[in-house]
């Protein structure tokens, strides 16, 4: 059995991005505070060496930054008349583990989201009726807005030092920066990186169009930069080993780049790493959080009592434990009861390819987060009347640097192996490019997360069980905004496009995006919601559930700005508002 | 506080016994605590944070091992039954408390210079640590070195008992920055050469070899000394760990993690503007002219360039000029030009991690290149780095690399 240990003043769980910058604020308001991670400590020194960091196959195809699936993985199918299985390697998506998280492999791309996003629902009704909203979509407003969410996007900003150009200040909008974003309070802390080429020659077609490219948000610094925790990142090398790496130059933004050096500095802060998280344990009537119990890398069990308890793991494993841990009540597709794990949801990836004949893109210089984009084609920036279908896109062409193993773009016809398939490769290699369109993935009645009845992990538990599948509206919507990016292709004048919307079924195998969200979602109401706008979770006032899990749907962005806007909204509603009435649910 | 201190430690010296000797209060202890931070006690005799001062820290020398001994006040294996009398003795002659010799790797050859109100005081913090029992055995020298007695000799040529005297030619910011590097912050422990007993012997802060790092020149010298440093870099390194050219690392992190970057503002300023005037230096030997760079057509600096771009320059830039505060810069960098080496080697080889302070968490590192790059690559490199940019340094030869690599792989 758990052996109990002194009790702390928050337990924090998970140590990426939203556990560390939580962790922080916690530890700097005077808390007593440990962190739990299941992984190790990670750390660019010792982790990220420049001299070894750029190995593809250790990283990329053998996963080394990723949860072992061995230790945890997820069971999934389309739809509740399947039998789920479980996912024995990471296909579709990439979770992280130890200090950093995901936030290690990402690839920077650091959007906030639009103003109208926060109250999706509302708009939507107001602007195209209050019937024009599909059966099939659960979309709901956050139970918060803009002028309360933008103080804390420029807070995450200036940790990860985020590099791009304002294109709406509230002092009034900028030429080269982001028409449709919602007004900023200061500009990015770095300026944009520099272009590659084909980024360069998409804006160019992109402005010739109509359309208003800005450099797409990244949080890779630009140039040398110290956050306000007094730690220092260095520029941004394109070395093209990025996404699915860890950065060995200081230059990609992630809690052990910007957080955790500075946190682990002070005297009320513990971080356990190797220490997986059974449950959250709470009094008898489960009104109250007493704390966590976890099991070492010996096997040995603890419990962790703590006034506070923060989960600010993964999304899975955000659900999972709120799941084993019986907060709230478990979502049921077929009465629509329940909120714990409803919601799901996912994003809708698109691509176009380009092959010419006569450019030379150096594919090789690249970086996660190095780009163009327009926003004119995503979310609700166009008119959705009469089209059946409602979001949209980011469209932009980001070149993560084409690696040895796994950059072979061939055009279709081209056999998979043999001396012709390795001439194409020769042909096509630096001539290639693409746009890609990430695009919303709205949440459905249908999609949800449940424990699953039938696979467990090492420790006994039941692994978490993905129903997911892309509705109608979103295939229609990637067939659109699609067919939109293929135009600036063509016009582009490449010899051959292949333009790839997302079709359904959801595969399980083919990466497409690690931007898995929902499950237990924010919103002003708990019928429809597991937590309040501060994170807080519905009925248990001491317990705090952050990360993308809370987003009630998932807009054509990616997510991790606002998982760290939401870590400062939630340290937020702890320091200033719960610890003025502690064990009260935050009424403001 | 701070301003208190740093004005009125010159005048102190001079005072009259009486007007201390007759309590231990409160500020004197504070005072003591400080002047513990300036001596850098913990670096040798805390092995354990939790325990301070209770000893156990191994010293390598090239005479064998000593261990820095229990100085917590308990009886039986720290200074416990020592009087204020024996503490004096060990910090100005070297004498412990029944009249045996210490080694000199306990710095009393400078502590030696330390008015006693300082002695006083830093005796009367020792009193309040937390006793701890733990018996240290500090002489673990071979013989003929274990045999005390040969200290009488070696005091005879190489140490002279005597108070620090204030400079009335120099005002009291430089014999402030003088006591502080002559005697507590015993600067010259490190970066003087030693001679062939182990003393400090010519050649002041010209620079020289501990524990296998090399404490690089600090002489006003602006091409391998410190002297193209202005007051304000030498503080931000003193203090905060690094600066444009350089992290500190190896023993230097420990002074800065244990020591320097506690000190007072005043007192760092003191010792920069002591050390960069070269007040300290009795000739001006330092005050060389540099050598000319080797040629481009080089062999050894044309293949360096290749590397360099390859391995080296996304961190430290093509110029050499680095990335303040992340990468140093390595044109213009003194300990890049120097006269020696090894440290050069050794942070290509085995990579560095420098410390980590509150000023400066970041604690960027340098990786370790010893598993892809080859002995004549690395000499090359650094051969290359050493005459680029304004640099100019004699050649690296691959037999110091595979000599460090050998050391290295040996530890």
């Amino acid at each position: 059995m758990a052996t109990k240990l002194p009790p702390t003043d928050a337990v924090v769980v998970g140590l990426g991005w939203a556990g560390a910058i939580i962790a922080n604020e916690l530890v700097d308001a005077g808390l007593k505070v440990v962190g739990v991670e299941r992984g190790p400590w990670r750390d660019t020194a010792k982790d990220f060496n420049i001299a070894s960091v750029t190995d593809e196959l250790r990283y990329s195809q053998r996963q080394e930054l990723m949860l072992r699936t061995a230790q945890n993985t997820i069971t999934m199918r389309n739809n509740p008349s399947q039998t789920a299985l479980p996912m024995r390697k990471w296909g579709s998506f990439h979770p992280g583990n130890g200090t950093g998280g995901a936030g290690n492999h990402w690839a920077g791309i650091t959007f906030r989201f639009q103003p109208e996003e926060f109250r999706l629902r509302s708009h939507l009704e107001e602007r195209y009726g209050a019937d024009s909203i599909p059966e099939e979509l659960s979309l709901q407003d956050w139970g918060t807005d803009w002028s309360e969410m933008e103080p804390f996007y420029d807070a995450f900003e200036k940790i990860a030092g985020t590099s791009g150009r304002a294109g709406n200040l509230v002092s009034g909008k900028q030429a080269g920066g982001n028409p449709f974003e919602g007004a900023r309070s200061s500009d990015y802390p770095t300026p944009p990186l520099r272009q590659p080429y084909s980024p360069t020659l998409f804006a160019e077609t992109a402005r010739e169009m109509g359309y208003q490219p800005f450099p797409v948000p990244s949080s890779l610094v630009s140039e040398t930069y110290t956050n306000p925790l007094g730690v220092t990142m260095g520029p941004c090398t394109f070395c093209g080993f990025c996404t699915n790496y860890g950065c060995a130059n200081y230059s990609k933004a992630s809690a052990i780049t910007t957080v955790l050096p500075a946190l682990i500095r002070k005297n009320n802060f513990e971080a356990r790493t190797h220490c997986e998280v059974l449950r959250v344990t709470t009094d008898s009537d489960g009104r109250r959080a007493t704390g966590i119990v976890y099991v070492d890398s010996a096997g040995r069990q603890w419990e962790q009592p703590a006034e506070i308890v923060v989960i600010a793991a993964f999304t899975f494993e955000n659900v999972r434990l709120m799941l084993t841990s019986n907060i709230g009540e478990a979502y049921d597709p077929t009465t629509r009861r329940g909120t714990t794990g409803r919601n799901y949801a996912y994003q809708t990836a698109n691509s176009v390819q380009l092959f010419f004949d006569d450019k030379n893109f150096n594919p090789f210089i690249g970086a996660g987060a190095v780009g163009m984009g327009i926003d004119e084609f995503n979310n609700d920036n166009f008119d959705h009347s009469g089209l059946g279908f409602f979001g949209g896109g980011s469209t932009r062409v980001t070149p993560i640097g084409a690696t040895p193993i796994q950059a072979r773009p061939t055009p279709p016809g081209t056999p998979r192996w043999g001396s012709r398939w390795k001439r194409a490769t020769v042909d096509n290699y630096a001539s290639t490019m693409s746009i890609g369109c990430e695009a919303s993935n709205y949440s459905s009645p249908n999609n949800y997360l449940s424990l699953d009845p039938t696979y467990r992990d090492r420790l006994g538990r039941p692994l978490l069980r993905i129903t997911f599948d892309f509705t109608d509206n979103d295939l229609r919507m990637a067939q659109y905004v699609t067919e939109k990016t293929a135009e600036i292709a063509r016009r582009m004048n490449p010899r051959e496009i292949v333009a790839s919307p997302r079709i359904g079924p959801w595969d399980g195998r083919p990466y497409q995006s690690s931007h898995v969200v929902g499950g237990f979602v924010m919103g002003a109401d708990p019928g429809t919601s597991s937590v309040n706008k501060y994170l807080q979770v519905w009925d248990v006032p001491n317990l705090f559930v952050v990360g993308a899990s809370a987003f009630p749907q998932n807009p054509g962005y990616n997510p991790t700005g606002t998982v760290g806007a939401l870590a400062f909204k939630a340290a937020d509603g702890i320091i200033n508002h719960y610890l003025r009435s502690p064990g009260e649910m935050i009424s403001t | 506080m701070k301003t208190l201190m740093g004005l009125s430690l010159t005048g102190v010296a001079l005072l009259p016994l009486s007007i201390w000797a007759a309590s231990t209060e409160y500020q004197d202890i504070e005072r003591g605590r400080y002047i513990s931070v300036l001596g850098d006690c913990a670096a040798c005799h805390t092995a354990d944070d939790s325990q301070p001062f209770s000893g156990g820290v191994a010293l390598e020398t090239p005479f064998g091992t000593l261990v820095a001994p229990n100085i917590t006040p308990d009886p039986e294996t720290g200074l416990g039954r020592w009087r204020y009398e024996d503490f004096k003795a060990a910090m100005t002659e070297g004498i412990g408390k029944g009249g045996y010799h210490l080694y000199p790797a306990m710095p009393y050859p400078s502590y030696t210079l330390m008015p006693e109100k300082d002695i006083h005081d830093l005796w009367s913090y020792l009193q309040t640590v937390t006793p701890v029992e733990n018996d240290v055995e500090a002489n673990q020298l071979p013989f003929p070195f274990s045999i005390r007695q040969v200290m009488m000799g070696w005091n005879w040529l190489n140490f002279d008992e005597k108070t620090f005297e204030p400079d009335p030619e120099q005002s009291d910011e430089i014999n402030r920055g003088a006591y502080l590097v002559e005697s507590l912050g015993h600067c010259g422990t490190c970066h003087t050469p030693r001679n062939f007993m182990g003393g400090e012997g010519g050649d002041k802060f010209a620079g020289a070899t501990i524990e296998g790092w090399y404490a690089p020149n600090i002489t006003p010298n602006a091409h391998i000394g410190i002297g193209g440093w202005s007051e304000d870099e030498l503080v931000e390194y003193l203090q905060t760990g690094g600066n444009r050219f350089d992290f500190a690392s190896g023993p230097m992190a420990d002074e800065v993690h244990h020591s320097s970057q506690h000190w007072t503002d005043d007192d760092l300023y003191a010792v920069a503007r002591y050390l960069l005037s070269g007040a300290g230096l009795e000739s001006d030997d330092w005050d060389r002219e540099p050598p000319e760079p080797l040629s481009e057509d080089n062999a050894q600096v044309r293949a360096g360039s290749h590397i360099y771009f390859d391995r080296c320059s996304g961190c430290h830039t093509s110029d050499g000029g680095g990335e303040y505060g992340i990468f140093p810069q390595l044109a213009s960098n003194p300990v890049v030009n120097g006269d020696n080496t090894s440290s050069l080697i050794r942070v290509v080889l085995a990579g560095s991690r420098p410390v980590a302070t509150d000023a400066k968490p970041t604690a960027p590192a340098m990786p370790s290149f010893a598993w892809n790059l080859s002995d004549e690559e690395i000499a090359s490199v650094l051969t290359f780095v050493r005459n680029s940019w304004g640099n100019a340094a004699a050649a690296v030869s691959p037999g110091d690399v595979a000599d460090m690599r050998e050391a290295l792989t040996g530890e």
